[in-house]
């Protein structure tokens, strides 16, 4: 007799878990995929094209160069974490998370299983989005590993992110208050449009405490090789994030933080 | 034989102080159909919540079949389908999909999901529906859809958590038609219902529960035989002044053609006939006041003598 859920099964239930994510935000790709590609474009236009050639070279490369890699990086922690919140939060809200609660998933694939899907929109997002700047900017590529871990790095730890914001939330409004008030700030204030070395000392010593601000410069060093931190430090930083994160998400759904009375 | 459902001394108290189990202690025997009742707020859910780890206890002991659901987890998740009292599927999935990512919860390849999900939509007379999204389907056959989602990994214990609630008849009969095929065919079948009809017809035995305790544990034919009284409706031919006399029963006028009649246990029906033909009284028809377990439930509950 199975006293444990062996690895085959527990392969069919995160595969299980991970099609059911992507064939949700695929049947609502109006709602999850078009957005972002069109804000994406607009920037590409209005800063990039009209405002960046006024505005010259910045790190050696023309401005719409430059800030390529910072909006592919907004883009894709943007969509990471707005799918896992949204798929958990609504699942959570109309109790078909139940589904997975009384089946025998280990929590741990649970957790894995909605990280991938939003990993998965994420790369979606950030693939389509790569695809555009290709119509405003030339094709770079400084070192291709660095690149696809750090975005892919990133957007595991906006989806964790994603994930604790839906186990806390109590209602809709909960999902957007992060996104809003926290997430938007610090993308913006990270380095997606300009180089901290513009900043005055005090403004560029307050970014280093920006995580975004790692995660845009380490994307910007594998793409255009030029980066404003060390970019080992950058990708231990995001590890560690991983690392913290994870354990606590999967802290929260031993307990039943929100899930289990 | 090892019970389908062992519950030792459970206690559940919320977190806003509500003690909603009091220390239930309740055995299931394996292929058994048994009824759960009791009123709103009893502690039926929170009952099943705790078998199914969606509500933790504060103390005691559940085992499905033999082991213990906290340190079996695994395998008594795999022996347990439950059937919830609220909808909770995503109404936008399709029916046939809904079926089918249950089964690789369980960790069943996609060819057996999908061959399951068809047997269980078939045999619940949903699989017209198996392509379309849940939120077109009838009350009923969302209800349906639920017990179909539950018998997918064809689990050995299926508790239902009032699955005929608001669905109409020929929907209800079906579904007692389908549990009771299934029941015989060994799979173990907790039910909780209000309506008292259905446990009668479909329970061999019983449980009720009041205020988070156990106040009846017993057979259901048990349980029918300490009904004292029964009242019968009669309707009649012949149009009434007054109310006949009936010497040693029970007797109440309702209109002009129909009178409620008390029995108790040791008196036989054939004695109110007679009378009644005495007095050129002719019955066209006769049923239950209420529901024989329906009584027996209202006693109980109210604590009041028979």
């Amino acid at each position: 007799m199975k006293t444990v859920m062996d690895t085959s099964y527990k392969f069919i239930a995160l595969q299980t878990i991970v099609i059911k994510e992507v064939r949700r935000f695929l049947r609502i790709w109006v709602q999850t995929l078009v957005p972002p590609v069109i804000t994406i474009a607009l920037y590409f236009v209005i800063f990039g094209s009209l405002i960046g050639n006024r505005i010259g070279q910045m790190g050696g490369y023309t401005y719409m160069e430059f800030i390529v890699p910072g909006l592919i990086m907004m883009a894709v922690i943007n969509n990471s974490y707005a799918n896992v919140v949204s798929s958990f939060f609504s699942q959570k809200f109309q109790r078909s998370i139940e589904e997975l609660l009384v089946s025998p998933v280990p929590n741990y694939i649970i957790l894995t299983g909605f990280v991938i899907g939003g990993v998965c929109r994420g790369m979606a997002v950030g693939l389509i989005a790569s695809i555009i700047s290709l119509f405003f900017s030339g094709v770079h590529m400084n070192n291709i590993l660095i690149t696809v871990l750090v975005v892919m790095l990133a957007s595991i730890v906006f989806s964790l992110g994603g994930f604790i914001n839906a186990v806390y939330a109590n209602k809709f409004d909960d999902i957007s208050i992060i996104p809003t008030f926290v997430l938007t700030p610090l993308i913006y204030l990270g380095g997606v449009f300009y180089s901290v070395e513009l900043l005055p000392p005090f403004w560029k010593a307050v970014s280093q405490i920006n995580p975004i601000f790692y995660m845009v410069n380490a994307f910007r060093y594998g793409v255009l090789g030029i980066s404003d931190v060390d970019i080992g430090f950058a990708i231990f930083m995001l590890l560690l994030f991983a690392v913290g994160l994870f354990s606590f998400s999967l802290w929260l759904l031993h307990r039943g933080k929100g899930l289990r009375h | 034989m090892t019970p389908a459902i062992s519950i030792r001394d459970l206690h559940k108290t919320y977190d806003n102080g509500h003690k909603a189990l009091n220390g239930i202690s309740l055995d299931v025997k394996e292929g058994d159909f048994f009824a759960l009742l009791g009123a709103n707020g009893a502690g039926k859910s929170t009952t099943i919540g705790v078998i199914s780890t969606l509500v933790r206890k504060t103390s005691g002991t559940v085992e499905v079949f033999g082991k213990n659901v906290e340190s079996y987890t695994y395998e008594t998740k795999l022996d347990l389908g439950v059937v919830p009292q609220e909808i909770n599927f995503n109404h936008f999935e399709k029916v046939f999909d809904i079926v089918v990512t249950q089964g690789g919860y369980y960790g069943m390849p996609l060819k057996l999901a999908k061959a399951r999900a068809e047997k269980y939509l078939r045999q619940l007379g949903l699989w017209d529906k198996h392509n379309q999204q849940a939120r077109v389907l009838s009350g009923g056959m969302k209800r349906r859809l639920l017990i179909a989602r539950a018998l997918v990994h064809e689990p050995k214990l299926l508790i239902l958590d009032e699955p005929t609630a608001g669905v109409d008849i020929e929907l209800r009969r079906s579904t007692w038609e389908f549990l009771q095929k299934i029941n015989k065919q060994g799979t173990t079948i907790i039910l909780t219902t209000h309506y008292l009809e259905e446990a009668e017809n479909l329970c061999r035995n019983i449980a009720m529960i009041d205020k988070g305790e156990i106040v009846v544990n017993t057979s259901m034919k048990q349980l029918l035989q300490t009904l004292n009284q029964e009242l019968f409706v009669l309707d009649t031919f012949e149009s009434m002044l007054s109310p006949p006399d009936l010497p040693g029963f029970t007797v109440n006028m309702v209109d002009e053609h129909t009178l409620e009649v008390g029995l108790d246990r040791k008196q036989s029906l054939n004695e109110v006939f007679d009378q009644l033909s005495a007095q050129q009284v002719r019955i066209k028809s006769m049923r239950n006041k209420s529901n024989r377990l329906e009584q027996l439930f209202v006693s109980l509950l109210n604590r009041e003598p028979q």
